[in-house]
């Protein structure tokens, strides 16, 4: 992904999030998505990060966080407890994807998710005339080494949420550096979802 | 009340000790019984700011002291000048528990009526009534708010403890390798410790003091003990099968290396340690219990410190489950808490000897804290 993306993706995320609200991003990295909303909307912020190294580059930046596998669910949090829960670039790797959903969705308010688009355009080129699995700027990986366990498209995942009543309430694309606004399916390089329940 | 005396501290790592808790006031323990006088060793490092706002509470574990920093301090690589916990910047306090035999009042000291060593006429202390101690230490060195308090295994009991009692008290916490309360399995290791003490014909009851104390059964309890602070590869790590070069013709013999490490430990303890102490701390370990019918949820309520959870991955008899546990409690509770897992081999005594993660780690959280809990 790159920088630019990552750039916007925040700025996008930071303009859907509620001033002095309570956040948990779970995948937290280095926390630069909860210092960002820390400086920009005054949040209450919690990271979970399975990293060892990324968990004590949060614990350097101030940030509180749980060093955990989300996989295993959020027991330590009471239903609707937190007013978003952030799933940035995190839902792709996840082993049960449908289950941190629910989860995410039981514990929040409100659920923020972005992933990477695995039917951009760029990507169908390379499946249909290279007949290869992508590498792409927002999948950067080689089948042998990508800790990607899900791959799914802007279209996947809006049938997910009309299957499982989940309302969308926001969406925005990204491709490079720019917004995304017409057939996003094809010309999103990563989605963006702001979802109820 | 002395709570206003300077703190000089002129003669750094120098064991002091304060005595309080004379008659009528001796201080009323969980289990109802009342102790006094009651005498704290401790050991302060650094210098207490005019503020008074610098002050760290280092608590240690079954078999520590109050010599935690300096020369042979136990946790001498974490705690000093430029340190994790720097003592350029905090004032860190450390004593040694009561019930323990390294200058507190403990079975093994005089007791005031009789005029004889307590032995079982001491009363049964609570991980609860070590913290009422240091709180009352505390109080005499002036210090109102702790800027944090640390410790690993019983020592992270404490913390815990003092999370609970003192909830206005504590600006931080730091819990390491340690639980809300004892599983069957915890209890059982340290009920065979106890038995093996009990067993010894020179343990006499617990009147051996003046005659041979029971060095065998003590031993026996310290080598248990060694085996669960170690793992697998750590034990792998350090003997593999080697043998020793100076075979005895002895059929049971310690050939293996494993097996003369583990006796050099157990008769190298019971020349530093009392076995009463060891009956006693044992207990209070087994019936600490934060949870005792609580809701996890209400464990920590109405505390407002900032919480770092430490535990190790190796670590097979405080396991991680268990820190994660206390984590649920703080989040439960909207305590702001942090958790973290480290990779280290060695056990439950990584606490002791993963220092360099640990200081990194205590280093960069303490900063924080010294920040008002405030994101930089």
């Amino acid at each position: 992904m790159t920088k630019q993306t990552h750039i916007i993706e925040h700025k996008i995320i930071s303009g859907w999030v509620r001033n002095g609200a309570s956040v948990l991003d779970l995948g937290c990295g280095d926390g630069e998505l909860l210092s960002l909303l820390i400086n920009q909307k005054n949040v209450q912020a919690q990271g979970v990060e399975l990293n060892e190294q990324a968990a004590h580059n949060c614990i350097t930046a101030g940030l509180s966080v749980f060093q955990q596998d989300i996989d295993t669910g959020l027991t330590e949090y009471a239903d609707k407890s937190v007013d978003y829960v952030i799933l940035n670039q995190t839902l792709q790797q996840v082993k049960k994807p449908d289950f941190v959903i629910k989860e995410a969705l039981r514990v929040g308010k409100k659920v923020i998710v972005g992933f990477p688009n695995f039917c951009y355009i760029t990507d169908r080129f390379q499946i249909f005339f290279r007949g290869k699995v992508p590498v792409s700027s927002s999948l950067p990986y080689e089948w042998y080494d990508t800790p990607n366990l899900h791959f799914l498209s802007i279209a996947d995942f809006k049938e997910y949420c009309r299957k499982n009543q989940i309302t969308i309430e926001y969406e925005a694309f990204i491709s490079k550096n720019i917004v995304v606004r017409v057939l996003p399916n094809l010309f999103g390089e990563v989605g963006l979802f702001l979802l109820s329940k | 009340m002395e709570a206003n005396k300077q703190i000089t501290n002129e003669k750094p790592n120098a064991t002091q000790t304060y005595t309080f808790a004379y008659s009528p006031d001796e201080l009323k323990l969980e289990s109802g019984e009342k102790l006094g006088p009651i005498t704290l060793a401790y050991e302060t490092y650094g210098k207490l700011n005019p503020e008074k706002s610098n002050a760290l509470l280092v608590v240690h574990a079954l078999t520590g002291d109050s010599h935690a920093a300096g020369t042979n301090g136990w946790w001498e690589n974490l705690i000093g000048p430029g340190k994790g916990i720097d003592t350029n910047k905090y004032f860190v306090i450390c004593s040694n528990v009561i019930g323990g035999c390294k200058g507190s009042t403990g079975p093994s000291s005089t007791n005031p009526k009789t005029g004889k060593p307590y032995g079982l006429s001491f009363p049964l202390i609570g991980i609860g009534d070590m913290v009422e101690a240091q709180k009352r230490l505390i109080d005499h060195l002036g210090v109102e708010k702790l800027m944090s308090v640390v410790g690993g295994s019983m020592g992270g009991m404490q913390v815990l403890q003092w999370m609970v009692s003192y909830p206005y008290k504590i600006r931080s916490a730091i819990p390491i390798a340690t639980t809300l309360n004892h599983t069957p399995q915890q209890i059982a290791f340290n009920e065979v410790g106890r038995q093996a003490v009990m067993a010894d014909p020179d343990w006499k009851n617990g009147d051996y003091y003046g005659h041979c104390p029971p060095a065998k059964g003590l031993a026996v309890a310290r080598m248990i003990g060694h085996i669960t602070y170690m793992s697998d590869t750590s034990m792998t790590e350090k003997f593999g099968r080697k043998t020793r070069v100076d075979k005895e013709p002895f059929k049971f013999a310690a050939d293996f290396e494993v097996e003369g490490y583990l006796r050099y430990r157990g008769d190298n303890f019971v020349k530093r340690f009392d076995a009463n102490s060891y009956l006693y701390l044992t207990k209070a370990i087994d019936n600490f219990n934060l949870l005792n019918g609580h809701n996890l949820g209400n464990v920590f309520k109405g505390l407002r410190a900032k919480v770092l959870v430490i535990a190790f991955k190796s670590d097979w008899l405080y396991p991680a489950y268990q820190s994660q546990e206390t984590v649920k409690a703080c989040k439960l509770a909207g305590i702001e808490a942090s958790y973290c897992e480290l990779n280290s081999t060695y056990g439950h005594d990584s606490f002791l000897l993963e220092t360099e993660q640990e200081t990194k780690l205590l280093g960069d959280f303490l900063k924080t804290v010294e920040n008002g809990g405030k994101h930089t």
